[in-house]
């Protein structure tokens, strides 16, 4: 089972609280996540990554393990914990403020 | 008993506001969709109780949302604005050609027949339409053909903020564009042409070229859809020929710089606008929120403060921050850059504040209940 966090806006959107567990058939990946995610979560689409481009929105980042996984090609395997569901894989807005 | 809703936009989420006939005490509900940037919420004229509500995020893109019951629940619809085809390039600033890119809907415009049907106008600027209730939208790229390609974005973007639907003639849509200019279908958006004769602007090389004015806003009469009003970046406009050609008709205002105008809902030659400094000093005229009013369709102006501050005001009232209700009589209302909403209650003559600290306001539509 694969944890995904999202943020406050997204959970929001999505009408969820708290983490969101999602079945992903390995490999997991970026996009094999946010496929999952997508498909259960329609009003998602568009928001993380481009409707047509697929890419990651510019101001969304990709958290997992400590790491920033932003700028990983999107079919880059997740680490272990996260395909194991030890860790979550975090989705976030990028820090803006003034 | 009839009433009065307001929907207003703001920098974090929308409001909605209500009152009875009096318009004197209303109630406020909101923040909805907080947080987000709500640039324009309308109701449908067939089923008032549907609200197309446009939410955007610098992070997280684009939503439209739709309300059945009149903005007290909502509903995520589609966000996928997709323009037609290859979409080509415009104008940018450096005077390079740039690629059309998506970035947000300013301003929903829904059907005045069909409540499925609506109307969206997005930066970069490109009119879309949806027939299923918002759920999908197709582009209608016939107006990028209208010299897209010298089209150029103002200070605010790109952004297709005005749309009009005549409700006379069948197919007739006008729209504008900062910074390119208003334009016509006469066709139901399949073919466009520039309406920008008369327009004189110094801030591009060619003052009366046939695109690039920064209009504004653009208004009608539904009862005399064929004269319209002109907000330019300078100057106040008038055509009497569904927008073939224009004539001035800033007359005495004190500044004839602005962004929203509007037009009396009983009364076709009555007019208001906002009258700001100046494009660099986006604020009222010596610190005084005045409404101007002419009763005479342009040239001929008054001074409305009652009610209004008159000293150390510094907000700006944005292009889709005014709206008119349709009662006796006539409501206007518009909404500030410092989170003021004003009502009067009597075309102008007075005004009070419905609320005093939102976030910055980005529209205002006014809905007449019965």
């Amino acid at each position: 089972m694969i944890r995904v966090v999202l943020p406050f806006h997204l959970r929001k959107l999505a009408r969820v609280d708290g983490e969101v567990q999602l079945d992903v058939e390995a490999p997991v990946t970026q996009r094999s996540v946010l496929d999952a995610l997508e498909v259960r979560y329609p009003v998602l689409r568009g928001t993380i990554r481009d409707h047509v481009t697929q890419k990651r929105r510019a101001f969304v980042r990709f958290f997992a393990c400590e790491q920033d996984l932003s700028h990983d090609p999107p079919d880059t395997p997740l680490p272990d914990a996260v395909a194991a569901g030890d860790e979550s894989f975090v989705v976030l807005g990028a820090m803006a403020g003034g | 008993m009839s009433g009065v809703r307001l929907l207003v936009g703001t920098r974090k989420g929308a409001f909605v506001l209500t009152s009875d006939g009096k318009r004197e005490n209303w109630d406020i509900s909101g923040p909805h969709f907080a947080g987000w940037e709500i640039y324009h919420l309308k109701g449908s004229p067939v089923d008032p109780n549907r609200i197309y509500a446009s939410q955007s995020s610098g992070w997280f893109g684009q939503m439209i949302q739709r309300s059945e019951d009149g903005g007290k629940t909502w509903e995520a619809v589609g966000n996928e604005f997709v323009y037609d085809g290859v979409p080509g390039t415009h104008q940018w600033y450096d005077g390079t050609q740039h690629p059309w890119e998506f970035k947000r809907v300013w301003h929903i415009e829904p059907s005045l027949t069909d409540p499925d049907i609506a109307y969206a106008g997005a930066e970069d600027a490109a009119l879309f339409r949806t027939a299923d209730g918002g759920k999908t939208w197709q582009e209608l790229p016939g107006l990028r053909g209208a010299k897209g390609n010298l089209w150029q974005p103002g200070a605010g973007g790109m952004c297709l903020h005005t749309i009009l639907l005549d409700p006379n003639v069948a197919g007739r849509i006008f729209v504008a564009i900062s910074a390119a200019g208003a334009f016509r279908s006469d066709d139901a958006g399949q073919t466009w042409r520039p309406i920008n004769r008369g327009l004189k602007s110094e801030q591009i090389p060619d003052p009366t070229a046939e695109v690039g004015h920064c209009v504004h806003r653009i208004a009608m009469h539904a009862s005399r859809p064929g004269i319209l009003f002109m907000q330019k970046h300078w100057d106040v406009m008038r055509s009497e020929n569904a927008g073939d050609s224009w004539n001035e008709v800033s007359g005495n205002l004190p500044t004839d710089f602005g962004f929203p105008i509007d037009v009396h809902a009983h009364e076709p030659d009555t007019i208001y606008v906002v009258p700001i400094k100046s494009d660099s000093e986006h604020y009222p005229p010596e610190g005084k929120l005045r409404v101007y009013r002419s009763r005479t369709g342009g040239n001929e102006w008054e001074a409305l403060t009652k009610g209004l501050p008159q000293s150390d005001c510094y907000v700006n009232v944005l292009r889709d921050a005014m709206a008119v209700d349709s009662l006796d009589k006539c409501g206007v209302y518009f909404g500030t850059t410092g989170g003021q909403v004003y009502a009067s209650a009597d075309a102008g003559d007075t005004w009070n504040p419905i609320v005093r600290d939102l976030p910055a306001v980005l529209s205002v539509e006014a809905q007449t209940l019965s």
